[in-house]
């Protein structure tokens, strides 16, 4: 598949974006950004403190030692920055894939039809919701709207990527066309549905490039965390200061905010926004659009999952699986006629049958295909379709027909359908099949079977949603009876039959009420207000403007199984940032060790037995824990935006890995990294 | 511990059994409460129904309270803080007029106004730090009415905001979590009198006093003259105990032998401390409809209690180290116990001393039978431990559950996102309203407990109350406002707290330490009310297994071990390191 150049996955630390971000970084070090992530803030008041510290060392205007204030100062400040560069490395790849969105919305000149039916040519900014525009081939569509009139091929790759041309037209649910994508064929008249500004790619841009980026309301929640634990270190830093003046030991301020930048959580506090634009991102490369974070937080938190079965669960096309011929006829005859009835049927279906044929006889005999034919296309009145042949040398002909059971058997006259025949069809029915009937001058032949065929590896996929906790449930306008075999079939766990917008929008309700999240894709018009009411919903791109603009995501791909796989990115969303932040309060441990006693073994010898990590110097140990502190973060800011790894497990197993992995992990990596920074800074000689 | 190369010593066989003994008790004694306090808050007929009930009804007509109704958090905390007002307020005028009240044989004068302040706030918030000597500064009247009225309407207020708090928990889609009075009163009526009257009654016949009677003269045998008190103790006690109140008859508390006569007596104590806390877990678990997810806050709270009693006997057992080398043995021997008795009732030891100690802070009791100043430097930190992480470990009644739960949503809400869903707990998503509450909860105890102690450490005045300089002097200043923050009331010893610095912020940390966390916690019961709960799926982060009480370990021993570890280092490890060098203060 061709890829438009904005959709390239990117290697993750891209060149060009790491220098961007570098800058960025350092922009974001404006304390009125920064105020809005209560740790790092409290990071940067330290290192401005210290630096004043270490600026009146300098000027010895204190007794303090101006090399260690000075390193001291420069680390916390490379703790700040490593969280704004995280921060900056996440929206970098938006930012670059906004760029080459700008790029399409290049001046655009419409063809605006006015009231009198005249046309003038406006500038694409003029035009407002309401206006009627004509677009013909080789023209930029001006904005956002709904075909009214005309049907052409348009070129969407500027917007999803995919080169080959789709069909837009007026009427049903392919009217809706998108500013920046191209006609290449015909002509269409469109009613635009946006003001300039408020557009699909205007929306896609600021999406992308973060600019409409709120919390979430899982990040919210986290920050409040967070930004308590900082408070409450405060307090004990504070208090260790006067507890000190009771032991006669002055701390000073550079040791005193080191300690409390090692003990308040910046590991999680300098990633968090990073993890939740990543995720955004993540989603992106997927070629989903997503509205908001907040709807890809909740895709993580869904409990159901409503799958439409054709094209979702089915590949959508059913197909031909076995001829059951009558009592007296062979099967390789059977095979022969339907093979002459579908080879002008050019539906899949059609194609389908012509394919089974060929494998029970190879070739048609010699004088069927001399044979003079005249194909009856299918109607909706009849109901069949069909062949007459008239052989060569023959006067009269014979009428082959193919069509539903009922249609067929309305033309078989007092023969009707053998027994044998009609209890195939009750089992094809019965398992979820469609049967045809194949009648040759009013004779009944036999039944084909078509089968809805499910997609391979749906089962397992269901399987691991299952894992997870979550329920799924096919939509399908088949009958109960033709839906259960198939929801067996595939192995989901409900399903609902005969579904319409209203029973659809009851279900979404229905699982609402008993506090369940709901996700469900769909693309009709008649889907909005179900994509509404749904926590995620992901309109198909070749939907409808009303559907597009009702879900909170937009899968530019149309492939409906995409659901799946922005629920898994959003439990790694929600994962990654439960990983880090444990791994966050464990480091705490191993840096209480390095520094309490580090603050008092000259004034207290005996505190060295605390100094369990046989650390060089106090000196050392204090700002090998600092280092250490700010380099954590810049080592997870990989893990961080790739997200931690996801397996579908069940939750009891899923935990028992995670805390292993981050919460013992970070209780011991930190010991052996203080450990080691203290080998290399003792070394350097301070 | 590092640094000592002498061997601490093991537990003794004796020790083994009795702690033994203790646990088997504990867990036997944990589903028959539970599910009497479940039939009592779910408004059920007990067996004391026939005997108590024409009084509930008589008590709710006349108050005009109507028992079917219920309150949102915002009137149940409403009727929780007027209640716990009018009561300090009533409390505090009868101490300055105790001299015009009867029952006073000894003719006691009016309470100083800043103890009459820092006693209203210590009984009103269930703390009982007592800064005075009840024998000679409350009269009979202070202590019956007074004192003892708190001893029990504090102890049903916490446990009828634990009660609120679980059906906060347990309930979906509904605004209200009961009626405080009918709590107030049903907990009264059917579990702190009828529980009372039984252990006083025991009390007595193992010997405690319950009289009225003047103090009585004796003379000894060297011819001085000795006053010995008198009261009505064994009713106090059994309250005392019951209600995880802690305020003693006697200055000298549960080591006096008036108040505590034998090891009978004494082990019943500590059962009596944790048996509503214990029966709280079940009850909880019960009303959750799921057992286990109450037994899982129980071991948590199990393995905390055995953590921390282990290293205190062990740590007094092994005695003070300096005695060594005076050629002086303290390790246990066929004629001697051995260890640090120092502060100890020779009727307990060190087994049934530690096992109090531990008791009694890990319950918010406060009772004592033994002086904590005299442990050694870590088994003295035990206590003080225990009161620092919010004495969850079934703790005060009530607040033991309640204190706990604000761990368990920070646990939920730390560790649950690991498993790819927004957090849960019983079915409910805990959101940034819950985190925010438990967060204020959490910030008013730091702040208090190391906020006061780091004023008090610099402050010329405070500073005159310290008897023991030093990180040992720390340890008591700490150990002040820990206990007072943490309604726990027991003392370390060492510092005379009746001044108007102390009886001041002391009563300030008690009205903090009590209030801005129980009114946190009724929110969440209330916003956890509203929420609809979702059934558990394969997906839903499980809280009642063995892996969750782990977790719930963790993040206590983390969050709130890491916020007092810097203040625990400069007193009492500092101390024991010290201490291993020879150094003592």
């Amino acid at each position: 598949m061709a890829k438009h150049e904005i959709h390239e996955q990117k290697k993750l630390f891209d060149p060009a974006i790491v220098n961007r971000a570098v800058v960025d970084a350092l922009k974001k070090l404006d304390p009125r950004l920064l105020y809005k992530n209560p740790v790092m803030f409290v990071v940067e008041i330290g290192a401005a403190l210290t630096t004043i510290a270490w600026i009146r060392d300098l000027a010895g205007m204190s007794h303090g030692d101006a090399l260690f204030a000075g390193l001291i100062t420069a680390w916390l400040w490379f703790t700040v920055l490593f969280a704004t560069f995280a921060e900056a490395m996440a929206e970098g790849r938006g930012k670059a894939q906004a760029d080459a969105l700008r790029k399409t919305k290049t001046e655009t000149m419409a063809k605006k039809i006015e009231k009198g039916g005249t046309t003038s040519v406006v500038n694409a900014t003029m035009l407002r919701k309401g206006d009627v525009v004509l677009i013909e081939a080789g023209d930029i569509v001006p904005g956002d709207g709904d075909a009214i009139e005309g049907i052409a091929s348009v070129d969407e790759s500027a917007i999803t990527g995919e080169s080959a041309p789709v069909i837009r037209e007026s009427g049903g649910d392919r009217c809706a066309v998108t500013g920046g994508t191209r006609v290449i064929s015909d002509w269409l008249k469109v009613k635009i549905t946006s003001n300039p500004g408020e557009t699909f790619i205007d929306r896609m841009i600021s999406l992308v490039e973060g600019a409409a980026r709120q919390k979430t309301p899982n990040e919210i929640a986290l920050t409040i965390l967070l930004a308590g634990m900082t408070i409450i270190f405060l307090i004990a830093v504070v208090a260790l200061f006067f507890f000190g003046q009771y032991l006669s030991t002055t701390i000073s301020v550079v040791v005193l905010i080191s300690l409390l930048v090692c003990l308040i959580p910046t590991t999680i506090g300098g990633l968090l926004s990073a993890i939740g634009i990543a995720g955004i991102d993540r989603v992106l490369q997927r070629n989903v659009l997503a509205m908001s974070g907040r709807a890809v937080e909740a895709a993580g938190d869904v409990n159901t999952l409503l799958l439409d079965k054709t094209g979702t669960i089915t590949i959508g096309n059913r197909m031909a699986t076995e001829f059951i011929p009558a009592p007296d006829i062979t099967k390789e005859y059977l095979a022969q006629i339907v093979h002459l009835s579908s080879l002008a049927d050019e539906t899949p279906e059609g194609r389908s049958i012509v394919t089974l044929a060929r494998d029970i006889v190879k070739e048609l005999p010699a004088d069927f295909i001399a044979a003079e034919k005249t194909f009856i296309p299918f109607s909706a009145q009849t109901r069949m379709s069909g062949v007459d042949v008239k052989h060569i040398g023959t006067d009269g002909s014979r009428a082959i027909r193919k069509g539903a059971v009922d249609a067929i058997e309305k033309i078989s006259g007092r023969s009707g359908i053998p027994d044998n025949l009609q209890q195939a069809v009750t089992r094809i029915a019965t398992s979820g099949g469609t049967p045809l009937a194949v009648a040759e001058d009013g004779k009944v032949l036999g039944i084909i079977h078509l089968k809805d065929v499910v997609k391979q590896g749906m089962r397992a996929r269901f399987d691991q949603l299952r894992a997870m906790g979550i329920k799924t449930v096919m939509i399908t306008g088949d009958n109960p009876l033709t839906a259960k075999a198939i929801a067996g079939e595939a192995g989901v766990d409900d399903f609902l039959a005969e579904a319409t917008p209203e029973t659809k929008m009851a279900l979404i309700r229905k699982e609402q009420a008993s506090g369940k999240l709901v996700a469900m894709t769909g693309d009709g018009t008649n889907d909005a207000p179900a994509l509404a009411q749904a926590d995620v919903g992901v309109a198909m791109n070749t939907g409808t403007m009303a559907a597009k603009e009702a879900a909170n995501m937009v899968d530019l791909d149309s492939n409906p199984t995409k659901l799946i796989e922005v629920v898994e990115i959003g439990k790694q969303l929600l994962m990654t940032r439960g990983a880090l932040t444990t791994f966050s309060i464990a480091n705490d441990v191993a840096k209480y060790f390095a520094i309490i006693p580090a603050m008092f073994m000259a004034a207290f010898p005996e505190l060295a037995a605390l100094n369990i990590m046989n650390l060089h110097s106090p000196q050392s140990a204090i700002l090998s824990a600092v280092i250490f502190n700010a380099l954590i973060i810049i080592a997870l800011v990989p893990l961080a935006l790739k997200g931690i790894k996801y397996r579908p497990l069940g939750a009891a197993a899923v935990l028992r890995r995670n805390i292993v992995i981050y919460g013992l992990g970070g209780v011991i990596i930190p010991f052996i990294g203080i450990k080691a920074i203290d080998i290399i800074v003792s070394a350097c000689g301070i | 511990m590092p640094c000592s190369t002498r061997k601490n010593s093991d537990m003794t066989t004796n020790a083994f059994l009795q702690l033994f003994a203790y646990l088997v008790i504990l867990v036997l004694i944990t589903k028959p409460m539970g599910v009497y306090l479940t039939k009592v808050f779910r408004g059920e007929n007990t067996f004391l129904t026939s005997i108590f009930g024409w009084l509930e009804r008589l008590i709710y007509r006349l108050c005009g309270i109507d028992p079917t109704s219920e309150m949102k958090w915002t009137t149940y905390s409403g009727a929780m803080l007027v209640f716990s007002a009018v009561t300090a307020l009533v409390l505090y005028a009868m101490m300055r007029l105790q001299q015009f009240l009867p029952w006073n044989p000894q003719g006691l004068g009016a309470v100083a106004p800043d103890l009459s302040f820092g006693t209203a706030m210590s009984f009103t918030t269930n703390t009982n730090w007592q800064a005075y000597s009840g024998e000679t500064t409350m009269s009979y009247f202070t202590q019956m009415a007074g004192l003892a009225f708190h001893n029990f309407a504090s102890a049903a207020v916490g446990i009828a905001v634990a009660v609120a708090l679980v059906r906060g928990l347990v309930r979906s889609s509904v605004q209200t979590i009961g009626n405080f009075w009918v709590d107030l009163v049903r907990c009264t009526l059917y579990l702190l009198i009828p529980l009372s009257i039984l252990t006083g009654i025991i009390f007595m016949a193992s010997g405690m006093i319950q009289n009225l009677a003047p103090y009585v003269t004796a003379t000894t045998l060297e011819g001085a003259k000795q006053t010995i008190a008198m009261g009505p103790v064994a009713s106090q006690e059994a309250i005392k105990i019951l209600g995880t109140n802690g305020g003693g008859f006697f200055n000298a508390n549960s080591a006096h032998p008036f108040e505590n006569p034998t090891a009978i007596t004494n082990f019943l104590q500590v059962i009596m401390i944790f048996s509503i806390g214990t029966g709280l877990t079940y009850m909880f678990g019960r009303m959750s409809k799921d057992t286990k997810q109450g037994w899982a806050v129980w071991g948590a709270m199990t393995f905390l209690f055995l953590a921390g009693l282990v290293t205190c006997y062990v740590s007094e057992q092994s005695g003070n180290p300096n005695f060594d080398k005076l050629g002086i043995t303290s390790l246990a021997s066929a004629t001697q116990p051995g260890g640090n008795m120092e502060g100890k009732e020779v009727r307990y030891g060190i087994t049934q001393s530690t096992l109090f100690a531990t008791v009694t802070t890990d319950a918010s009791c406060g009772a004592v039978n033994s002086m904590h100043e005299s442990f050694t430097p870590i088994g003295g930190m035990v206590p003080l431990f225990n009161i620092m992480i919010g004495e969850v470990i079934f703790g005060g009644v009530g607040a033991g559950l309640y204190g706990m739960m604000i761990f368990v949503i920070l646990s939920v809400f730390i560790a649950g996102l690991m498993v790819g869903r927004t957090p849960e707990y019983l079915g409910k998503k805990i959101e940034s309203k819950e985190v925010k509450l438990s967060m204020i909860a959490l910030l008013s105890m730091a702040l208090c407990m190391l906020g006061f102690s780091a004023w008090a450490v610099v402050n010329p005045v405070a500073l005159k109350s310290l008897a023991n300089n030093g990180p040992h002097g720390l340890s008591e200043i700490l150990y002040a406002f820990v206990s007072a923050t943490g309604n726990n009331g027991s003392a370390f010893a060492g510092l005379n707290a009746n001044t108007q610095f102390f009886n001041i912020t002391q009563g300030l940390s008690e009205l903090i330490g009590r209030f801005f966390v129980i009114v946190p916690i009724l929110a969440i019961a209330g916003s956890m009310a509203k929420k609809t709960a979702i059934a558990p799926s394969a997906g839903t982060f499980l809280t009642n297994t063995p892996l969750f009480s782990a977790l719930l370990i963790m993040v206590i021993l983390i969050v709130a071990g890491l916020t007092f570890f810097p203040a625990l280092s400069l007193g009492p490890i500092l101390e024991h390191l010290v201490m291993q060098n020879g150094k003592l203060f």
